[in-house]
Order: structure tokens, then C-alpha cells, then sequence
């Protein structure tokens, strides 16, 4: 079928009502129409499809109430049963938006509008009578297709809502056409979305693109996982069992080894004595330091966080456009990171920072709580030595005599945490050790400060980028010398070194999270290949916005590309593909020189051909019919009744084009029937 | 209404004329088409039983007309005979004013005699003395050659072969027909029993219906790629004729009447096509007639569509 049957089909799909066309007059009551089984099933799995795309942002009642609805319909179309009367319908309209308002606060909005027409697709789903309740709600279900992108507009996202495009497709076609097959009416779709595609991507990349977007931006906060402003014991350890993705970074150039991956987030200064806090300081004590030595190149996509802290190598360089450098060298967000961002760095891992440190920074970084944790002070006490430094050698020392051992699941102990775990139990995680440490030095009268962050990260082998997860998450400590300024020390490194050169996996035995251990190997690979798509699509995808869009244009050599130039070349482009569309059914239509009956015909014994049956040319319907029926006579009827038609409408009277039609379409979807052994030997006799 | 009498009529005939079915549609279909047929074939093969038959079957009258080298042609139109009571010339009508005329062994008369029957058969009238008689209806002249013996004959030239709109040959039966011929009734015998299933009257009616049978404009693409085959075809000395080709259109609508449908397919043109062409086309290579395989290689190379 060429672009204008398919095209065709479409229209009448969407503009005419099987009920309704043919002879009966315009202006009638609108025909009360009985689905079959299959069109039922397509038309549910097209909403169904729908809806589960959206379910993320549906309240769970709301989600209750959908899947009640959709399994009441499916129940009573299955088994023949009338629509439930309209009086029904109307309280639960009313019920749902109360609901809504009542939950989410307000009715007039964005997600409040999503929501409402999800649960108005299962109610009209409910009050199905005439096709033009169908069309409604398949026209509802591309609606709602469309507004999934308000919310999500990730690669996966993306692919849902095709999916479900194409089934919604394929229930129109179920509905226009009963006695397509599956597979034609999902071929038959695939060809609409496949033609339909280049006009999207002109679309994409040529119509105007408001440089904020019209809807505004996702506002809802989405609890999501990630380094949160405070740690105490457990904080960490809890955030490496998740999977999820903190955020990918590209180098460009060399690479950092893993012992240089430092990724450096919230630094937490303040101990009330048993939790590390970020502690803000003004805007004055912005730390100078003259980036110098190595040099490394990258850029981050983080996903959203819902904090401010932007993840860098120590130390970066700025300024960079939107950032803030705050005085503990951490990289800030003017606002929170609540979707997924690009930012492009240098860091300078070997420049020396905090030489000039001001004093008020210093107090911060000596702070102690006034009581608590005596054994570790008394413990502070006996390792001071003279020169700072050497005082830090001494408590690392004595960690590394300690036998401590490094796990997921240490026992915890609210009061005098620190003491406990240096003294009683022995066993910690990193937030363990970074809090003891930074404690014990403290108290030996050394500035020191908690660092949090990542450690490492995937080098991902599809793409070379690096892919850093929330099992990545790290605590380390930085101590501040007179001469040398603040210098990274961590005492897991020192205890555990395989957990800076292998990751989580190398430093731990047991108790692993799922996807590092090593059977599902085969998983990791599968996922680096999805991140490395899905970090294409968000560099190409989600990134392109107006500024892309016009540096595009004028690269194309338009001069002072304008809102208005990127809307021309749309208009342009999308008359070009429809002049182009036009252009090749024409010319489809006419090579042949053959009229729609003819090539139904010809499609016909194109059809056999593969089985050795294709028609001679001076072949006439009838001679060919009975060679058919003696080298198939398991479809006998179904071919006799093929030619039969044609040879009435070719030679008989002028054809009906519905007749034509009805032919064509016979012949389309003419399945034969598996051909026996003893059939294909007499074919070959 | 006619379909059922078509249908007996060429059951009854097949019971009598064995293994032939093919040839006696052919016939029939000529007989419909109001043209004239041309057995050619060796004696003894059956065609004065088909002549016979058909005219039983439709009841029509039969004359039998030994064509010899010295028949005159009053021999066939007939001769005007003085009358002594009334004292004038009276017309005495010769075989030519039967329904159905067996001319056997054509070929053996002089020209003179042969064009006196082959003017009658075309103009459907016989002009004696300034008197112009209409001849029967319907009328159908079956005509046999006996291609063996061609010392003392005079073929036929082309002119008078057009006359003919088909030119079949019956040849053997095959075996099992002929087992059955051999083991049965004499056929002569078992003609007596047959009664007539169509009347003249009814015979006319299903000619004017044949000549109505729809020919789309497929249809008559299809006869005239064929023609035009015919025509630069290097094979041919000489092409159809659109005389030939009115009949092909006529001779496949009977044909498609007997098959039963309102409307003719291009198979109903392909089935009389050999028949129609043979005898009225000349090989470009040694001047024969061409043969069976010769028109199916042309039927091959004109797609239907």
C-alpha cells in the first residue's frame, strides 16, 4: 500500500464513521455501534498503554480508579454487555475533579489537567455508543500521549509514548478496517509513523522554539535520590544500594585514573555530634587560588537532584555561566537542580587552594561539639604532635593498626557515635571513617572538614563516557596546612585501597547491590549501551533549544537567523516533504499505467508468486483460478472467489470503486493456508 | 432460463458425439454466431454424425449434399422447371434450403459450384431467373475437406475460406471414448431416440442473445492487441482481417453463452482464437496454414492485461 492508500485510510480512520458513511443521509442519529472482541482489546491496550506511561504522575486513587474503570469496560464489551447508562457517568466526572482539587490543591494546571483527562479517557472508554465516542477517545489518547512530554521527555519516555502511538494507530485501523489482520494493522501503523517521521524531524529541528518554554518548566518536586546537604552514619551506605544514575561526564581529552576521580559535592563543616551539616558562609569568602599543573577538561550531565551542588574533579576553574563557586570550593546552582542539566568544566587537580584561607573558614573547620565522643578526644590528645601534618600521620596511623573493617551494614550507635565505632565495633563506612577522622583531627587542634561526593564511576565502552551512580557515593576528609593549604585525605583509601581502584565491588565481600555483583555482568553492558544512547539523546534531544536552534540556522549561511527565519524554513521544509509525499504516490501511481482494480490484480499474483503460482501473462482470471485451485486446494474457495470478482468487475459492467475496494482489499489480506507436502510436490510435477 | 437448455443441449450431444466435447462447443458456438463451420479431417471421423446430431438436437432441417467434381451448381440452389398446366417456370428449391446443410467433401467441386454455395451462405439469399429467394432461418452450413486426397480437388482459395468462421478437425476419439463408440449403439440408431431440445425459433432467440453478451472495452483491447499480433507478427504473411475480427468478438460471445456467463473474458477469446485464425492466416515460412502450436505461441506472447 503507497503513502496514499495508507494516508487515505488514516483520514477516513480519523474523519468518517463507519456507521455513518455509504448512503445514509448526513444528519441522522448517530449510529449505535457494537465493537468486536479484538477491536475492544486494541482500543483498551491503546489506552491502557497510554496511561501506564503516565503513571508516575498519577496519585495512586486516581490510578485505582483508571484501572477499575478500564477492567469494568474490558469486562462488559467482553461479554457483550451495554455501556452503563449516562446518568452514571456524570457523578463520577464530578467525584474525580473534587478529588483532584482536593488533592492536589488546584484544578486549573498542568498536572491537574493531565490528571483529569486520564481518568476522563476510562469514562469515556465507559460510555462507548457511537463512533464518535471511539473517536474521542483515541483522539484523547494521542492528547494524552503528547502531554506525557511535559513531564518526561527522556529517551524512554519517548519510546512509551511510540508504542503506544503505534497501538492507538493500529485500533483505528482495527476500527476502520475488522478484517485486517494483527499484523496489517501494525505494519499499517508503522508505515503512518514512518511517514510521518520526516515531518517530525523538520519539525523538530526547524519550527520555533520559545527560549522558555511556553508551559514553564516541571515544578513538582519528585523525590529523587542523591548526596543530601547533611550526613549521619548510614546516610551513604543507604544511598549506594540505589542503581540510579547521578550523572555522566565526557572528557575531553585524557582521563583522570580512578584514584583521581574525586567527584566533589556537598562540603560539610558544621558536627553537632552526630550529624555533618553544609555550613553557609558570605559571598565574600570566595576562595581565590591560581589554577596551574594538570588540567582536565570534561562536561556533566547531571540528572535532577532537587539541590543546588553541581558535581566537579578538584578544583575547578571558573567562571562558568549559571554557576556559583562557593568558599569550601563546591560548584552551586542558582536554582535547584530539577531536570537534567549540562555544564561544561576544567579542573586543575594539582592547584593549590586555600593558602590564604580566611579565618572565619578556619574557625568553622576546628568547630567540635562542646560535649561528647571523650574517648575520641582523649584518643586526639595522645596523637597531637607538633607540626600539624605529622599529627595526620598519626591518627591515619593508628586507623591502619586498628583493624578496622570496612561494610555496608555496621552497627549503629546513637549516642557518642564516634567513640563507639573507633573503639567498640570497629567496623564503618565511609561516612564511618570520614566522620572520625575529620573528628579526631579536630581534636588534635587540625582544620579538617568532611567532603561528600563520588568516588570512581563506569567508563561506559559504548561511548567512552564516564557514568556515575548513586552506589558510587563517597565521604572523604580535607585537612587544611599553613603552607600547603587543604589536601584531600581519605582514610577508606588508606584502609580499603581497593575501594578507590576497583570500586564498591573490589572493597566488598558480601552485601553487594544487585547490579554490581558480577552474574550480571551481562546487565551492565546492556545498561551502558542504553546510558550511552540516552546521553546522546539528552545532548541532542533535550538540549536543543532556541539558541541551538538559530546557531543551526545560521550555519546553514542564513544571516541573522531569527524566531521568524527558523519558522519560514519549517514551512518551507514540511511543503517540500508533502510535495515530495504527493510527488512519489503520483508517480507510483502512474508508472504502471494500471487503474486500482489492475493492481489490485497484480498484487494478487504477486502474492502467489513466492508459492510458483504467479499469473502468465496471457492468462485470464478464470484459466488462472483453476490453475490456483488445483495447486491449492485448501484455499480453493478464497482464490476462486478472488478471480471470479475480478473477471465480473473487469469485464463485465464499469466497477463500483467500493467494489474495487472491497476486492483490493480481499486480495490484501488473503492469508493461505500452510501449504502440505504432498501439495508442494505436485507443484513442482 | 437459457443457461439449463445450453447445458443439456451439449450433454445430450456428447452422450451421442463421443470424446469431443471441445470440438462440439466449438461448433455450437459457430452455430450461435450465426458463421458457418469447416470440419477438415480424414472420413470416418464423425463428421456427418455432428452434422446430424446438432440438427436433431435443435430440430432443424437437414440436408446432406455430396460435393463431386461434376456438380453443377443448380445441383445445390435448385432449378426452375416448366410447369406444362400452369405454363410457367417454377422454382424447385435445391439442398441449400435446408436449416443445416452438410457440404461434404467441398474441396471436390469445381470453383463455379463451390462460390455458388459460399455466395449463398454469405448473402443468405439465392437469386435464380432474377428471382430472389430469402434462404431459411437459421441457416448454418457445415462444410468438410478431406486434406488427404488433394489429386483432382480444388482447395479453396482464402477469399472463400473467410467465408468459414471457424475450421475445426475432429480427428480419433481417444481410447476410452473409443471403447465406448465400439461397445455401443450404433450412433445413426441412437440418433432416432433423440428428441429435439431446441426449436428453430428458440435457436434464433439464442443467436440475438449471443450477439448481446457484454464486451467491455477490456475486452475489445485484449481482441485487438490479438489482431495486431496477427498483423506484425513476421511469422504471417498477412494479418487478420476486421472482418476476422468481428467474428472473433461473435464467436466468443457464443462461446461464453455456452460457458454460461452474461459477459465475455478474455479465455472465451483465446478458446476460439486457433479456430478462427487457422484457416485464414499463411505462414511466412513455407506458405502453410499454421498449425495449433503456431497460434498458441501467438496467444502466449499478447498479455491479458
Amino acid at each position: 500500500m503507497g503513502v496514499k492508500g495508507s494516508v487515505a485510510r488514516l483520514s477516513s480512520a480519523l474523519f468518517r464513521s463507519r456507521g455513518s458513511s455509504g448512503n445514509t443521509p448526513e444528519r441522522t442519529k448517530p449510529v449505535e455501534v457494537s465493537l468486536r472482541r479484538d477491536q475492544t482489546i486494541w482500543l483498551l491496550t491503546a489506552a491502557t498503554l497510554t496511561l501506564v506511561a503516565h503513571l508516575p504522575g498519577l496519585p495512586i486513587w486516581v490510578i485505582a480508579f483508571c484501572a477499575t474503570l478500564l477492567v469494568w469496560r474490558g469486562w462488559l464489551l467482553w461479554h457483550g454487555k451495554a455501556a452503563p447508562p449516562r446518568w452514571m457517568v456524570a457523578p463520577l466526572v464530578l467525584g474525580v475533579a473534587i478529588g483532584i482539587r482536593l488533592d492536589l490543591g488546584l484544578f486549573f494546571g498542568k498536572t491537574p489537567g493531565l490528571v483529569f483527562l486520564a481518568a476522563l479517557l476510562c469514562l469515556k472508554l465507559l460510555e462507548i455508543r457511537t463512533m464518535r465516542d471511539i473517536r474521542i477517545v483515541v483522539l484523547l489518547c494521542f492528547f494524552l500521549q503528547f502531554g506525557l512530554f511535559f513531564n518526561d521527555q527522556s529517551m524512554s519516555a519517548a519510546a512509551l509514548v511510540l508504542v503506544a502511538l503505534l497501538v492507538t494507530l493500529g485500533s483505528q485501523i482495527a476500527l476502520t478496517d475488522p478484517a485486517s489482520s494483527t499484523r496489517e494493522r501494525l505494519k499499517t501503523g508503522a508505515m503512518l509513523l514512518t511517514q510521518g517521521l520526516p515531518f517530525m524531524l523538520a519539525l523538530f529541528v526547524l519550527f520555533p522554539r520559545a527560549i522558555s518554554p511556553l508551559w514553564g518548566v516541571p515544578s513538582e518536586s519528585v523525590a529523587l535520590s542523591g548526596l543530601s546537604d547533611s550526613m549521619s552514619p548510614g546516610t551513604i551506605s543507604e544511598l549506594i544500594m540505589s542503581d540510579d544514575l547521578a550523572f555522566t561526564v565526557e572528557f575531553n581529552g585524557s582521563r583522570p585514573t580512578p584514584s583521581d576521580r574525586y567527584w566533589r559535592g556537598p562540603v560539610l563543616s558544621r558536627f553537632d555530634g552526630r550529624t555533618w551539616r553544609m555550613a553557609v558562609r558570605p559571598p565574600e569568602d570566595r576562595p581565590t587560588y591560581k589554577p596551574s599543573g594538570k588540567r582536565f577538561d570534561y562536561r556533566i550531565v547531571l540528572e535532577p537532584h532537587q539541590r543546588y551542588w553541581l558535581p566537579t574533579l578538584d578544583y575547578p576553574a571558573g567562571p562558568v555561566e549559571g554557576a556559583i563557586f562557593s568558599y569550601d570550593f563546591q560548584v552551586l546552582t542558582v536554582r535547584p537542580v530539577t531536570k537534567r542539566v549540562q555544564f561544561a568544566f576544567s579542573s586543575f587537580p594539582d592547584a593549590m587552594v586555600g593558602l590564604n584561607e580566611h579565618p572565619p573558614t578556619l574557625d568553622l573547620a576546628r568547630q567540635l561539639p562542646p560535649q561528647g565522643n571523650p574517648r575520641a578526644r582523649a584518643l586526639a590528645a595522645e596523637l597531637k604532635a607538633k607540626m600539624p601534618q605529622q599529627t595526620v600521620g598519626r591518627i591515619l596511623g593508628w586507623f591502619l593498626d586498628g583493624q578496622f573493617s570496612y561494610t555496608l551494614q555496621p552497627p549503629l550507635r546513637d549516642k557518642d557515635s564516634i567513640d563507639s565505632f573507633l573503639f567498640e565495633t570497629r567496623m564503618g563506612f565511609c561516612e564511618h571513617f570520614a566522620g572520625a577522622f575529620v573528628f579526631l583531627a579536630r581534636a588534635a587542634d587540625v582544620p579538617a572538614r568532611v567532603v561528600t561526593g563520588y568516588q570512581g564511576g563506569r567508563i561506559n565502552p559504548v561511548n567512552g563516557t564516564i557514568s556515575v551512580r548513586q552506589s558510587d557515593a563517597h565521604a572523604w576528609a580535607e585537612v587544611w596546612y599553613a603552607e600547603r593549604g587543604w589536601v584531600r585525605v581519605d582514610p577508606v583509601a588508606l584502609i580499603v585501597p581497593t575501594r578507590i581502584d576497583h570500586g564498591l565491588e573490589g572493597a566488598l565481600d558480601r552485601g553487594l547491590p544487585f547490579m554490581l555483583r558480577p552474574e550480571y555482568s551481562w546487565l551492565r553492558q546492556l545498561r551502558d549501551g542504553w546510558e550511552a544512547v540516552a546521553t546522546q539523546w539528552n545532548r541532542h534531544v533535550i538540549a536543543y533549544d532556541g539558541k541551538r536552534q538559530l546557531d543551526l540556522l545560521e550555519s546553514f549561511g542564513l544571516e541573522d537567523a531569527s524566531p521568524s527565519t527558523a519558522f519560514g524554513a519549517a514551512s518551507i521544509a514540511v511543503a517540500l516533504l508533502m510535495a515530495g509525499f504527493y510527488g512519489w504516490a503520483q508517480f507510483r501511481r502512474k508508472d504502471d499505467g494500471l487503474d486500482p482494480l489492475d493492481r489490485a490484480w497484480v498484487r494478487f499474483s504477486a502474492r502467489l508468486a513466492p508459492h510458483g503460482l504467479a499469473r502468465m501473462p496471457d492468462e485470464g482470471p478464470i484459466d488462472y483460478s483453476r490453475r490456483l485451485t488445483i495447486a491449492r486446494p485448501a484455499d480453493a474457495d478464497k482464490l476462486i472467489s478472488i478471480c471470479t470478482r475480478y473477471a465480473c468487475l473487469r469485464y463485465r459492467l464499469p466497477p463500483l470503486r467500493a467494489e474495487i475496494d472491497a476486492l483490493a482489499h480481499a486480495i490484501d489480506t488473503l492469508g493461505l493456508k500452510q501449504e502440505t507436502a504432498t501439495q508442494s510436490v505436485r507443484n513442482q510435477q | 432460463m437459457l443457461t439449463p437448455r445450453i447445458e443439456r443441449l451439449v450433454a445430450t450431444a456428447s452422450e451421442i458425439i463421443l470424446g469431443k466435447e471441445y470440438e462440439l462447443q466449438l461448433a455450437l458456438s459457430c452455430l450461435l454466431a450465426r458463421g458457418h463451420l469447416l470440419i477438415e479431417d480424414v472420413p470416418g471421423t464423425g463428421k456427418t454424425t455432428l452434422a446430424h446430431t446438432l440438427a436433431r438436437l435443435l430440430g432443424l432441417q437437414y440436408q446432406r449434399v455430396q460435393f463431386t467434381s461434376d456438380l453443377l451448381p443448380a445441383d445445390i440452389l435448385g432449378v426452375s422447371v416448366f410447369d406444362r398446366e400452369s405454363s410457367t417456370f417454377q422454382f424447385r428449391p435445391g439442398p441449400v434450403f435446408a436449416q443445416l446443410i452438410l457440404a461434404d467433401e467441398i474441396n471436390r467441386a469445381t470453383p463455379k459450384t463451390q462460390s455458388a454455395l459460399l455466395e449463398a451462405m454469405e448473402e443468405r439469399q439465392v437469386t435464380s431467373d432474377g428471382q430472389t429467394l430469402p434462404l431459411p432461418e437459421p441457416f448454418f452450413v457445415i462444410a468438410t475437406q478431406n486434406p488427404s486426397y488433394q489429386i483432382g480437388t480444388f482447395p479453396l482459395p482464402e477469399s472463400q475460406l473467410d467465408r468459414f468462421l471457424l475450421r475445426i478437425r475432429l480427428g480419433y476419439p481417444d481410447r476410452a471414448a473409443e471403447r465406448e463408440l465400439l461397445q455401443g449403439q450404433d450412433r445413426r440408431t441412437l440418433l432416432e431416440s433423440v428428441e429435439a431440445v431446441v426449436s428453430p425459433v428458440e435457436l434464433l432467440e439464442l443467436q440475438d442473445v449471443a450477439s448481446m453478451l457484454i464486451v467491455s472495452d477490456r475486452l475489445i483491447d485484449y481482441a485487438q492487441a490479438l489482431l495486431a499480433a496477427t498483423r506484425q507478427s513476421p511469422e504471417f504473411v498477412t494479418g487478420l482481417s476486421p472482418r476476422a475480427g468481428l467474428g472473433l468478438i461473435a464467436a466468443a460471445r457464443a462461446w461464453a453463452l455456452i460457458e454460461g456467463r452474461d459477459h465475455v473474458l478474455p479465455e472465451d477469446v483465446q478458446r476460439v482464437f486457433p479456430y478462427l485464425a487457422g484457416h485464414r492466416l499463411r505462414l511466412a515460412s513455407d506458405g502453410r496454414m499454421p498449425g495449433p502450436d503456431d497460434l498458441t505461441r501467438l496467444l502466449r506472447s499478447v498479455a491479458v492485461i
